[in-house]
C-alpha cells in the first residue's frame, strides 16, 4: 500500500506537469480551434531564457518572471504576426503554421543555446524528502504539485470569475456574436496566446530540473500533455487536468509495478480506451456546429 | 433639418465578382422604424455585415451620428449599433441568463481587482446589471426560460434571446436580421408588438430586414427595397405595395 502510494505522488507531480501543458493546449483549442504544434518549444524557449538570466546571477523569481513573460509576448506576437494576417487559412493550414513556429522555434534555440543538456539550477532539491507516513516525498514534487496547483487555481478563477474570463469564454463560443457585443476579439485571443504560452512556460520551467534542459526537452510533455487534453475533452479545462492527473498517475503506477518501458504506451492505451468509451472525452463537449 | 442617425452612402462590396451591393444610400433617423425588404440575395444582410464591420465596403463610406463608424466590429457596438443574426449567433452552452448578461459586458466598468474580491463598488454595478437584465427578461417574456440552456430552446425563442442580448447592450441603433424567420402565426404577432415597442418605449431606432411583408407593412415608417445589391426603390408601405419595379422583383422571384 505505502509502495502504491509512492508510486501515486510521484504521479501527481508529472501529472500536474502534464495538466498544466494540456490546459495552455485546450485554452487556445477552445479559442480558436487551433493545435498549437509550438506549444511545447515555446515552453522550452521560456525556459532557456529564465536559463540564461540565471547564468547572469538574476534572482530565480525574476529570471522565471521574465521567461514567462517572453513566452507570452511570443504568444501573443506569433497570433498578431503570423496567425492573423494568415485568417483565411484553413483550420489545417493554421495547424500547420504552428508546426512551423515549432520547427523555427528548436532551430533557434539549437543555434542559441547548442544541443547539449544544461543542468537547470532550481531552488528545490529533488534529494530532500518529506515523509507522509512511509511515502517519501521529495522537496522538488511538493514545490510541483503546489505551483501546478497554485497556477491552475489561478487559471479557475480568471476564466470563471472575471470579466475577462467571461469575455474568453464568449469569445471561445461565438467570436462574432461576441465582437457585436463590443467584445474586442482580437485582443482576447492575443490574450489567450500570450496566456497558453506562459503556463507552457511554467510547466518547462518545473520541468527542467527533472529532466534536464535541452531544446527538445518538451517533446515528450508536449505530446502527453495533447493526449491529457484529448482524454480530458480537447474542449474542457478542467477535463485537461483531469486527464494530466489520470495519465500521470497511471504511467507511474504502470511504470512501477508492470513496465517501466511501456508506460508510454500504456498512455496510448488508456486513450484509446477512453475515445472509445466517450468519444468527447472525460468532461469534453465538443461544440457541435451548425451546418 | 437634424442629421439623419445611419448614413449610409454609395456603399459597394463585390465578393469575388459577384456584386452585393452597388452604391447603395440610406438614410435613417433618430427613432425611426425602417425595413429593409427584398428577395433572397439582394444583399440585405451583407448591408447588415457592412454596418457592423464584418465587412469592409469597397466604396462608400457609413456615418453614424454624423462621424464616420470605426473599422473594428467591438467599437462600432461600442459606438450603440447591437444586431441579431439570421442565423443565430448565440452563446449556445450557456443559459438564457447568462446570454443577456454577456449583452452587459459593454457596460462593466468595475476593475478585475473589485470584483474578484467582491467589493461594494462591484456588488452596486451588479445589482445594476441584473436589474437591467430583469426588464429586458420581462419585457421579452423570457423570465420562464432563464435557466436554460439557449441551445435546447425553440426557435422563436432563441430568435427573442438575440433581441435579448442586443437590447442589454443598451443600443442606440438596433438591426434585426429577420427575426420573424422560425415562428408560427402567433409569436410573429407577438413580435410585431415587441419591435414596436422596442421603438416607442424604449426609444431606439430599429432597422429591420425582413422576409414577411405582412410584419414589415405593419409596423415601418418607411420601406428600403433591395434587388441584386441596388436599391430599386423606397418609401412609405402603401406606395412600395404598389411600386411596379418592387413587384416585378417579388414575382421574378417566386416565377
Amino acid at each position: 500500500m505505502i509502495q502504491f502510494g509512492q508510486y501515486v505522488v510521484g504521479g501527481l507531480a508529472t501529472g500536474s506537469l502534464y495538466a498544466l501543458v494540456a490546459l495552455g493546449i485546450v485554452l487556445l483549442y477552445r479559442s480558436s480551434r487551433v493545435l498549437n504544434f509550438a506549444h511545447g518549444d515555446i515552453a522550452t524557449l521560456a525556459t532557456f531564457v529564465a536559463f540564461t538570466l540565471l547564468g547572469r546571477a538574476v534572482p530565480f523569481a525574476a529570471a522565471v518572471a521574465a521567461g514567462l513573460l517572453a513566452a507570452a509576448a511570443l504568444g501573443a506576437a506569433f497570433f498578431f504576426f503570423v496567425l492573423r494576417p494568415a485568417r483565411e487559412a484553413s483550420l489545417l493550414g493554421k495547424i500547420v503554421i504552428t508546426l512551423g513556429l515549432a520547427l523555427v522555434l528548436s532551430g533557434v534555440m539549437l543555434v542559441t543555446w547548442g544541443a547539449d543538456t544544461q543542468v537547470f539550477p532550481f531552488p528545490l532539491s529533488d534529494t530532500r524528502v518529506y515523509r507522509l507516513g512511509g511515502v517519501v516525498v521529495s522537496e522538488m514534487s511538493v514545490g510541483t504539485i503546489g505551483a501546478g496547483m497554485a497556477l491552475m487555481g489561478l487559471m479557475y478563477g480568471l476564466v470563471q470569475r472575471t470579466t475577462l474570463g467571461l469575455a474568453m469564454r464568449a469569445v471561445a463560443q461565438d467570436a462574432t456574436a461576441a465582437q457585436a457585443l463590443g467584445i474586442p476579439a482580437r485582443r482576447i485571443y492575443a490574450l489567450t496566446w500570450g496566456l497558453a504560452s506562459a503556463l507552457g512556460g511554467a510547466a518547462g520551467v518545473l520541468l527542467a530540473p527533472v529532466v534536464y534542459l535541452d531544446p527538445y526537452m518538451m517533446l515528450d510533455p508536449f505530446l502527453k500533455g495533447f493526449a491529457a487534453a484529448v482524454l480530458g475533452g480537447i474542449d474542457s479545462l478542467p477535463g485537461a487536468v483531469v486527464g494530466g492527473f489520470i495519465l500521470g498517475i497511471a504511467e507511474n503506477v504502470f511504470a512501477g509495478y508492470v513496465s517501466f518501458k511501456f508506460k508510454t504506451t500504456l498512455a496510448f492505451a488508456i486513450i484509446v480506451l477512453v475515445l472509445t468509451v466517450r468519444p468527447e472525452g472525460l468532461l469534453g463537449r465538443e461544440y457541435r456546429r451548425r451546418v | 433639418m437634424t442629421a439623419p442617425l445611419l448614413e449610409v452612402r454609395g456603399v459597394s462590396i463585390a465578393f469575388g465578382g459577384v456584386v452585393a451591393l452597388d452604391r447603395v444610400d440610406l438614410e435613417v433617423g433618430r427613432r425611426e422604424l425602417v425595413s429593409v425588404i427584398g428577395p433572397n440575395g439582394a444583399g440585405k444582410t451583407t448591408l447588415f455585415n457592412c454596418i457592423c464591420g464584418l465587412y469592409r465596403p469597397d466604396a462608400g463610406r457609413i456615418a453614424f451620428e454624423g462621424r464616420p463608424l470605426p473599422r473594428r466590429p467591438d467599437l462600432i457596438a461600442r459606438r450603440g449599433i447591437a444586431r441579431t443574426f439570421q442565423n443565430l449567433e448565440l452563446f449556445r452552452h450557456s443559459t438564457v441568463l447568462d446570454n443577456v448578461l454577456l449583452g452587459r459586458h459593454l457596460h462593466i466598468r468595475t476593475p478585475f481587482v473589485a470584483a474578484a474580491l467582491g467589493l461594494p463598488r462591484w456588488k452596486r454595478d451588479e445589482v445594476a446589471h441584473r436589474r437591467r437584465v430583469e426588464e429586458i427578461l420581462d419585457f421579452l417574456d423570457l423570465q420562464a426560460a432563464r435557466h436554460r440552456r439557449v441551445g435546447d430552446l425553440p426557435m422563436a425563442q432563441q430568435r427573442l434571446v438575440e433581441v435579448a442580448r442586443a437590447l442589454a447592450t443598451e443600443p442606440i441603433l438596433l438591426l434585426l436580421d429577420e427575426p420573424s424567420s422560425g415562428m408560427t402565426a402567433e409569436e410573429k404577432a407577438d413580435l410585431v408588438h415587441r419591435i414596436k415597442d422596442i421603438r416607442e418605449e424604449w426609444g431606439i431606432t430599429v432597422v429591420l430586414v425582413e422576409h414577411d411583408l405582412k410584419i414589415v407593412m405593419g409596423i415601418s415608417d418607411w420601406i428600403a427595397v433591395l434587388d441584386h445589391g441596388t436599391k430599386i426603390a423606397q418609401g412609405p408601405p402603401e406606395a412600395i405595395q404598389r411600386d411596379p419595379q418592387v413587384i416585378s422583383a417579388y414575382l421574378g422571384e417566386t416565377a
